[in-house]
């Protein structure tokens, strides 16, 4: 009987671990499709059907970082210049027949989303974490109803909000500029964090605060030593969250900024070159606007997988 | 070290009164123990001296100084919570190091250290100094919940229902344990519980407490000999004690329809004149009842044995006179089974009368 039910056993695990390898792969599809793109010559981009193995280039990086203009007919770069040109440039004119003239916009627009996204990320954090612990601990007068009012805030779709954030914005010379940004996004994020922090911090016994109060320590103190250290789980998952919606914020962006504070997702869509539309510099882009998105959610894995056992408190 | 004193304190959540008007006292090194029931407001009147509470009515004072505006850092008061409240981010060092941290304490970092070691040894916890809490027994961890306590030596030692979570055995070493720290420290102890053994083992003074109200303030030895009211009668003691409904007749006290009938003596009579024909509660431990073989005095009454606990020291006899049910303690060597005859006898020098409609002590 041991043997079979061992047996069984095994199996069920054999069975658990294809069935988590064919979902995470359809899962990495998209993913891998990206990857691909962005690391297929430019005249393997549009082929169809679309290869998988092919001879890699980063021709698509280099089109993402830099701005070109095709050589004039006649003016074909000799073979001196051509061994002369720096190897980017050779193979921007391999692949596309190319001039590198400067670099591109990329790495400013870059700069500014991960500037943008991680203050008002850290700012969304601070805030929900005070505004979070203050429902929790306090009898707040009228707290459901401001409670409701928050949650609120994310009942409508964003773009319902849009044409009145536009004019307000303009109104107060907001409009591409990464602050204008930064306050919009931490107030689409703040109810969000104060929810979900509220719910880690409910979790957190009183007990400890009373316990380090009658030790000798004021309630900010408290907070800042027994309360936010608890409560680490539930600030880096909601950090996480909060930095991925604004990472891939498109529609504010979009319409909230041209040039100074436009961030990736508002620039990357236009890709549009004399040769047509460049799906490998987009893929390219993409892909390392994918980054650090996870890169941040790697690093704080941990704490998102406790962050789901949650509540398993011992008392 | 300090006394404690609650005058007329009172303390409402919403519709529910917790504590009631409440006056006590505790002396300077006392061991003092609030015994109730749950939810008879112990913790709250705990709270109300740590100044985690605000009361509604009424004053703290510790030391003859009125603490009711003072924060519960100022307090100068160690609290040690029923769940050991350890701060889990912290090893242990870490915990006692935490009462002795705050900035107006002004202590270095060298007074620190050797304060830790100082009740690291005191309550044998050198070996865990460096672990996190979270890896600690129920019993360790209790000791370094104490440890926190005592590390800063405050005024008043709070503690609500320390022992509760602990396994018997852990419990009555911890009893030993607690009494131990008491005489040797000399701190004033306010502790709160609701087992009457520990109650009865470690205080040198017990309120009994129940729906916010002081019912009896006294030695264990005057609560358990001479219970105030029937609720104090009840809830100390084990096994219960006896509660009957009776009746004064000429010289004797009845039980039912004379299915008991006990002789008082003189003293009792006169003091309970006024009570004649009226119906009283008649309460006796069961220690106090005699049980043999055989018929040995003339107001034994034969009895059948309902049921039989045994505890080793000692036997729990339920006896059977008609619809009544007895508690009696009876040494183990009786050696009595279900359905033997036997006789009692009440020790009226020892037995309490109470008045049913006040519940009061007559």
């Amino acid at each position: 009987m041991a043997i079979i039910a061992n047996r069984k056993r095994r199996i069920g695990r054999w069975v658990l671990i294809i069935v988590l390898i064919v979902i995470t792969f359809i899962y990495l599809i998209p993913f891998m499709y990206i990857i691909n793109t962005a690391f297929k010559p430019w005249t393997g981009i549009k082929v169809y059907p679309p290869t998988v193995i092919f001879k890699p280039s980063i021709g698509s990086f280099i089109r993402i970082f830099t701005s070109r203009t095709v050589y004039p007919p006649g003016e074909v770069p000799t073979e001196e210049e051509i061994s002369g040109m720096k190897w980017y440039e050779r193979i921007v004119y391999k692949e596309t027949n190319e001039e590198v003239v400067r670099l591109g916009d990329f790495p400013r627009r870059y700069l500014n989303s991960i500037i943008i996204c991680s203050i008002s990320t850290l700012i969304t954090v601070i805030l929900g974490t005070i505004a979070a612990y203050g429902f929790s601990r306090f009898n707040v007068r009228g707290k459901d109803d401001l409670l409701f009012f928050i949650l609120s805030t994310r009942m409508l779709p964003p773009v319902v909000v849009v044409i009145p954030v536009f004019l307000m914005f303009r109104f107060l010379g907001l409009t591409d500029t990464h602050i204008g940004l930064i306050l919009l996004y931490i107030a689409f994020n703040v109810s969000f964090a104060v929810w979900v922090l509220k719910g880690f911090i409910d979790e957190i016994p009183t007990e400890y605060e009373e316990a380090a109060m009658v030790d000798g320590y004021t309630r900010f103190q408290v907070f800042r030593k027994i309360v936010v250290p608890q409560a680490t789980t539930g600030i880096a998952a909601t950090a996480v969250f909060c930095f991925i919606f604004s990472w891939n914020e498109y529609a504010f962006a979009f319409l909230l900024s041209r040039k100074i504070a436009q961030t990736v997702p508002a620039w990357l869509p236009y890709q549009m070159g004399v040769l047509g539309y460049d799906w490998g510099a987009a893929a390219a882009g993409t892909f390392i606007f994918l980054l650090p998105a996870m890169v941040f959610t790697i690093i704080l894995r941990k704490h998102l997988v406790r962050g789901i056992t949650f509540g398993a408190i011992r008392k | 070290m300090a006394s404690v004193r609650l005058a007329s304190l009172t303390k409402i959540f919403g519709q529910v009164t917790a504590i009631d008007n409440i006056d006590l006292e505790i002396d300077d090194r006392e061991f003092f123990v609030l015994l109730g029931p749950t939810g008879a407001g112990k913790t709250t009147t705990l709270r109300l001296v740590a100044g985690l509470e605000k009361p509604d009515q009424g004053e703290v004072y510790l030391d003859n100084v009125s603490v009711n505006d003072v924060s519960p850092a100022l307090r100068d008061v160690a609290f040690v919570f029923q769940y050991y409240t350890l701060y889990p981010h912290y090893t242990v060092r870490q915990n006692l190091e935490f009462p002795l941290k705050p900035k107006f304490r002004r202590l270095s970092k060298s007074e620190i250290d050797a304060k830790v070691s100082e009740v690291a040894k005191i309550l044998h916890i050198e070996s865990l100094l460096e672990r996190e809490t979270v890896n600690l027994s129920g019993g360790e961890m209790q000791r370094v919940a104490i440890g926190r306590a005592i590390v800063r030596t405050p005024k008043v030692f709070l503690m609500d229902e320390p022992l509760s979570n602990l396994d018997a055995k852990l419990r009555e070493e911890m009893r030993r344990e607690l009494t131990r720290l008491h005489l040797d420290l000399g701190f004033t102890f306010f502790y709160v519980t609701h087992d009457q053994i520990e109650a009865m083992t470690m205080g040198d003074r017990i309120a009994v407490l129940n729906q916010g109200k002081i019912l009896q303030i006294g030695t264990p030895d005057k609560i358990y000999n001479s219970p105030e009211n029937v609720f104090v009668a009840k809830f100390v003691g084990s096994p219960t004690i006896n509660l009957l409904e009776a009746s004064i007749e000429t010289n004797t006290l009845v039980v039912g329809k004379k299915t008991l009938v006990c002789t008082i003596s003189e003293t009792q009579r006169n003091s309970l004149k006024k009570y004649s024909k009226r119906e009283l509660i008649l309460g006796i431990r069961p220690e106090d009842i005699e049980v043999s073989r055989e018929k040995k005095k003339a107001d034994s009454f034969k009895c059948t044995v309902y049921f039989t606990q045994s505890m080793g020291v000692e036997d729990i006899l339920n006896l059977r006179i008609d619809d009544i049910v007895l508690r009696a303690v009876v040494p183990p060597k009786l050696l009595t089974g279900i359905g033997d005859t036997v006789y009692a006898s009440i020790n009226m020098k020892r037995s309490h009368l109470f008045d049913p409609k006040t519940n009061k002590r007559l």
